[in-house]
C-alpha cells in the first residue's frame, strides 16, 4: 500500500492489510500528530488498511514563534 | 472504534477525552468547545463586529468558519507577510474562503506598512524572522481593528499553541509573559482592542480534523521559517509527553489558567503611553513597530 506524506509531499510503500497504528509505528510517527486520511474520510488508529489502498498522513503541527494568527 | 455518541464508526479518536466520534458528532463537539470558550471568557457578543485574523492555515479558517455559522458578525484580516510562495498561496486560500461565504476580508501588506517583507526585515535586523514578523502582526492587527472601529480581534491559537507558549515562558521564567497568557485579554487602554482565542480548548489535531471535515481548503505547507522556530521544538516535546500520557498538554495549560496564573499577576500594571510617531500604545516613547520600520526603511532605501 501507498502512504502519502507531506511537507515536503512524498510517497512511500509499506506492507498493507494491517492497522493504522502499526503503520505509524513503522514510520516512527507519533499518533495524534497526523490526520489519517483514507479516501475522503478520516480513520482511527485501529482501522485496517487494505494492500490496494492509499492513505495520507497529514501533519497537524503548525506555527512559528511570532504569535501566528 | 465506535462513536461515543451514536455508535457509528468513529472518524477521530480523542484520547485525552477518552472518546471517539463520528464526523457529525465531532463537528458538534468542536462547536460546543468554541461556544464554551466564548461564554466562559465573555469574548464577544452577536451585537459586535469581530476581526478574525486569518493566515490561510487550518486553525484560523476553522475559527472563521465556526464563527460565521454561529451567526457572529465577522470581518477577516489577512496580513500579507511577503514570505515567498507561502504568502501568495495562503492569501489565495483566504480570498477564496471569504468569497465563497460572502464575508468581508481586509488585506494589509507588511511590505507596505513596515517598508519591506518579512525576509528582508530579517536580514536588515539580523534577528530571527519570527521576531519582526510577530511584532508586525500584533501591531497591525490592533491598528486595523481600531481603524475599522472593531472592538475585538480573534486569533486561531489552539491548545497546542498555548501549551507550547506556556512551556517556553516557564522554561525561561518569563515573568512578564506569564500573566499575559490568557484566552482573553481585556482592553487596558482606549487604543488597545480586546484579544481573544476561541480555539484554546481544542488541540491541533482537532482543528485539523474540523477543517478537513468541513472541506476547508487550507494551506498544509508551513511557513518556511517555522521549521527552525523553538515553538515547534517545544510542540514536539509536548506531543511525546501527550502520547505517553493523554491529557498532559490539557492539564498543563488548564492547570496554569485555573490555578497558577493569578499568582503571576503583577500588583501594579505598567504605564501605557501613546507612541509619539504613530499614536499606538507603547510602554516607551516610540513604539517597537515604528523603531523597526525606521530601521528597515533606512536600510532598504
Ligand atoms: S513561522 Fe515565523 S516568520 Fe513564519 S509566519 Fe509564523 S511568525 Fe511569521
Ligand atoms: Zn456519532
Ligand atoms: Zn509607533
Amino acid at each position: 500500500m501507498k502512504v502519502i506524506l507531506r511537507n515536503p509531499r512524498r510517497e512511500v510503500d509499506v506492507a498493507g492489510n494491517r492497522r493504522v497504528k502499526e503503520i505509524l509505528r513503522e514510520l516512527a510517527i507519533v499518533p495524534e500528530t497526523v490526520l489519517v486520511i483514507c479516501g475522503d474520510a478520516l480513520v482511527t488508529a485501529d482501522h485496517i488498511v487494505r494492500d490496494d489502498e492509499t492513505i495520507e498522513l497529514r501533519p497537524v503541527m503548525s506555527g512559528g514563534a511570532g504569535s501566528r494568527p | 472504534m465506535k462513536c461515543r455518541k451514536c455508535g457509528a464508526p468513529a472518524a477521530l479518536e480523542l484520547r485525552r477525552h477518552n472518546a471517539a466520534f463520528c464526523e457529525p458528532d465531532f463537528l458538534e463537539f468542536f462547536r460546543n468547545q468554541v461556544r464554551e470558550a466564548i461564554r466562559k471568557h465573555r469574548m464577544f457578543t452577536k451585537d459586535e463586529q469581530v476581526l478574525v485574523a486569518v493566515s490561510g492555515g487550518k486553525d484560523s479558517l476553522a475559527l472563521w468558519d465556526v464563527l460565521i455559522d454561529e451567526g457572529y458578525r465577522t470581518t477577516g484580516l489577512y496580513l500579507d507577510l511577503g514570505i515567498f510562495d507561502y504568502s501568495v498561496e495562503s492569501k489565495a486560500r483566504c480570498e477564496k474562503f471569504a468569497a465563497a461565504r460572502s464575508v468581508p476580508l481586509i488585506i494589509s501588506a507588511v511590505a507596505e506598512e513596515v517598508g519591506a517583507p518579512v525576509p528582508v526585515i530579517q536580514s536588515v535586523t539580523r534577528r530571527p524572522p519570527c521576531s519582526g514578523c510577530g511584532l508586525s502582526k500584533r501591531y497591525l492587527m490592533n491598528r486595523v481593528a481600531l481603524e475599522h472601529e472593531i472592538p475585538v480581534v480573534a486569533t486561531g491559537h489552539n491548545l497546542d499553541d498555548e501549551a507550547a507558549t506556556l512551556f517556553g515562558s516557564v522554561m525561561h521564567w518569563q515573568m512578564d509573559a506569564l500573566p499575559r497568557q490568557s484566552p482573553a485579554l481585556p482592553s487596558t487602554h482606549p487604543k488597545l482592542v480586546r484579544r481573544v482565542k476561541p480555539l484554546y480548548r481544542l488541540s491541533e489535531l482537532e482543528t485539523a480534523a474540523f477543517a478537513f471535515m468541513r472541506k476547508i481548503d487550507y494551506i498544509v505547507e508551513e511557513c518556511p521559517f517555522a521549521a527552525g522556530a523553538t515553538s515547534i521544538a517545544h510542540k514536539e516535546i509536548l506531543s511525546r509527553m501527550e502520547a505517553a500520557s493523554p491529557g498532559a498538554k490539557h492539564n498543563f495549560l488548564f492547570g496554569f489558567l485555573d490555578r497558577a496564573r493569578p499568582a503571576f499577576e503583577q500588583a501594579e500594571g505598567v504605564a501605557l503611553n501613546e507612541c509619539a510617531r504613530c499614536g499606538q500604545v507603547t510602554t516607551g516613547t516610540i513604539c517597537a513597530f515604528c523603531k523597526l520600520s525606521d530601521q528597515v526603511k533606512r536600510r532598504v532605501s
